[in-house]
């Protein structure tokens, strides 16, 4: 796990002690009126039948502005309300550092990536990817690699809806959190079968604006509290902290314990400043946008709002520490991820705690639809046409009806996984998705628009090797096996708890370090020992990409 | 959407891709977009690195609680908003002008 505590800062209390904090029926109630107000606004404005572009990307019916909203409100998923708060509640300054590198990132998609991909592409990313290269296999190599980092994805989301509940509903017992998951997963394919992408940007713009708004609210809550000093809440972060005492103001305290989590960190930077930009569920907001100007301003929105966002989780966060303490938050249910809401709770008891912890719930909700559309697009657009039908025509209302069918499959796996899942830390799972989507989507992303020479053999050389070596080296990672006990004869924080079970042959968390560059490299290789290149479909696509031929004129005139 | 409907023979896009007005709008956007690129992933990751390697540097405290390292991190914000604000106010002014001015020239040609 990326964000457990140090060991020293507390002693192991039983899980049993551990009470509900709150008024579970009231959290209930709040998440419960979230989901009929939002299934409402879908209700309302879900538009007869949809075709593919309506259900996939709303026919690019949105403003840049709403589109922003909504892009803030899918990148400002459960990870970084409760992981970051959390990380930095426990670890101070390296929770701080984390979040920074989910916001540079942006100005990778800002200025590389949102405009060109709208210009070129219309309803998935693999038509972006395979503009001017052969369809079928880098159709297939892009929709793979799409489904595996929505995998990693979904799988952190369920999971963080797994630990938020048994801190919320006073539920501990295994059961009671899967049933939890479970409805989770049902509202969210609801929302994606009812209102397709226009009801889920709609959700996730409602739910942007809560997130925001709650969040501000705590922030100016907490510095309230230590007389609007930034200075004097560090202070009651340290004074609350003694084990971690000043450090808390320094890096250091998670990833600077030796040279093996100083590469870690640098590894895992690498992942989230290159990894926004190839992650599917953004890539597709470009599409629900008209025009390229339409999709920077989007972008624009979104890194303001981001950015915001990111500067009141440092006070939330730090205010989590000092407010309540290492201790509670390590003893609670969620641990870390607990944070933000034991945070609500101190200040404003249990009605406050309800509505951030519905706020928390309508997050995960509002993210995990976002990517079932995604992936559920790329499995009927890309997958279903280029493997079942062999590329031939397919009536489009079958193709949205396979879709369809692809969102309930993925709803229903990523219940499953999440129950699996539940114990991991959220933030972690979704630094392993960047680390997939940096290795085996920005590479070939950037070569296809940026270089002339590429072609196909590249393509599936980075976008494969990109993807397996990531995948191989976090199987044979300390994240899956073989980290030390944290308490002498204790389980072990890897993912296969027996610490006796060790196959952790590549020491660091995060495999970006290698599998980047690797990408890279193996594009560039495949590119030269191939001749293929196609002069009219490269002149075709770098001229629209430029200058927005063909989108911008569909839709002025 | 006319994504799929293009004229595939006499290729109007390899034509334009070839003049000069064109060669100019892509120097013109790799000329801002590249250097500009490269300008924050270096700032990055020279606070990673500092961070990583030289904790007790950006533990400094400068006033109060308030320490080097924060305020690089803070910096990061500010270079993020930066940066976002020059390149849509350049892009807005400088670019689209001359990308719009393309293809409505793309337009002609095809539409006789």
């Amino acid at each position: 796990m990326a964000f457990t505590a140090l060991p020293t800062a507390l002693p192991a209390l039983p899980a049993e002690t551990t009470v509900a904090v709150g008024n579970p029926t009231l959290n209930i109630a709040i998440f419960a009126g979230f989901v009929l107000v939002t299934l409402a606004v879908i209700v309302r404005i879900a538009r007869g039948k949809k075709t593919a572009g309506e259900f996939y990307t709303a026919s690019g019916g949105f403003s840049g502005r709403q589109n922003g909203v909504a892009i803030a409100g899918d990148y400002l998923s459960a990870a970084s309300f409760l992981g970051i708060a959390g990380a930095i509640a426990l670890q101070g300054y390296d929770g701080f550092l984390y979040s920074i590198g989910f916001l540079v990132a942006w100005l990778v998609a800002l200025l590389l990536v949102a405009e060109l991909m709208r210009n070129t592409g219309r309803l998935t990313m693999a038509d972006v990817l395979s503009y001017r290269l052969k369809q079928r296999p880098v159709r297939i190599a892009t929709a793979t690699s799409v489904l595996a980092v929505s995998f990693f994805y979904l799988l952190a989301q369920m999971a963080g809806a797994g630990g938020l509940v048994s801190l919320l509903l006073g539920v501990s017992g295994e059961a009671a959190q899967n049933l939890v998951i479970a409805v989770v997963g049902v509202v969210m394919i609801a929302y994606v079968l009812i209102g397709g992408m226009r009801g889920t940007t709609w959700v996730q713009i409602i739910k942007a604006v809560l997130l925001i708004a709650a969040t501000a609210i705590m922030t100016v809550w907490v510095l309230g509290k230590y007389g609007l000093n930034l200075s004097s809440l560090f202070q009651g972060a340290i004074d609350k902290n003694p084990a971690v005492g000043e450090k808390l103001l320094e890096p250091g305290v998670k990833y600077g314990k030796n040279l093996t989590t100083k590469i870690d960190f640098i590894s895992l930077s690498l992942a989230l400043v290159l990894g926004t930009a190839g992650l599917p569920h953004v890539l597709q907001r470009f599409y629900t946008v008209p025009t390229s100007k339409q999709a920077r301003k989007s972008v624009e929105w979104a890194i303001w709002l981001i950015g915001g966002f990111y500067l009141l989780t440092l006070v939330v966060g730090y205010g989590a520490g000092a407010l309540v303490g290492p201790e509670e938050i390590n003893a609670a249910p969620g641990k870390a991820n607990s944070a933000a809401p034991l945070l609500a709770f101190e200040l404003g008891g249990s009605t406050f705690l309800g509505i951030i912890s519905g706020i928390a719930f309508a997050t995960i909700l509002a993210v995990v639809a976002g990517l079932t559309i995604t992936a559920s697009a790329t499995f009927a657009h890309d997958i279903y046409r280029e493997v079942f039908k062999r590329g031939e025509q397919v009536a489009e209302e079958k193709e949205v009806r396979v879709a369809r069918i692809a969102a309930i499959v993925i709803g229903v796996v990523a219940i499953l996984g999440g129950m699996l899942a539940k114990s991991q830390n959220v933030a972690f799972l979704v630094a392993l998705a960047f680390a997939v989507a940096a290795s085996a989507n920005l590479p070939t992303i950037l070569y296809s628009l940026f270089w002339k020479r590429f072609n196909t053999r590249g393509a599936l050389w980075s976008i494969y090797g990109g993807l397996i070596s990531t995948i191989v080296l976090i199987i044979f990672s300390p994240v899956v096996s073989g980290k030390a006990p944290l308490t002498e004869g204790g389980p072990s924080p890897s993912m296969i708890t027996d610490p006796n079970v060790d196959f952790s042959l590549f020491p660091l968390d995060n495999p970006g370090l290698v599998t980047i560059p690797l990408a890279f490299f193996l594009g560039w290789l495949g590119t030269v020992t191939s001749k293929e290149f196609n002069p009219q479909k490269y002149a075709e696509m770098e001229v629209r990409s430029l200058t927005g031929h063909g989108v911008a004129k569909a839709l002025d005139h | 959407m006319s994504n799929e409907a293009r004229t595939q023979g006499d290729d109007p896009y390899v034509a334009v891709q070839s003049t000069p007005e064109f060669q100019d709008l892509r120097r013109k956007f790799r000329g801002f977009v590249f250097p500009m690129t490269a300008f924050f992933l270096v700032w990055y990751f020279v606070y990673v690195l500092l961070s990583i390697f030289a904790p007790g540097f950006m533990g400094t405290k400068v006033f109060g609680n308030i320490t080097i390292g924060l305020l690089f991190g803070l910096g990061q914000f500010v270079t993020t908003f930066a940066i976002t604000f020059i390149y849509a106010r350049w892009a807005n002014r400088e670019f689209d002008p001359a990308a719009d001015a393309l293809g409505a020239r793309l337009d002609g040609d095809k539409e006789h």
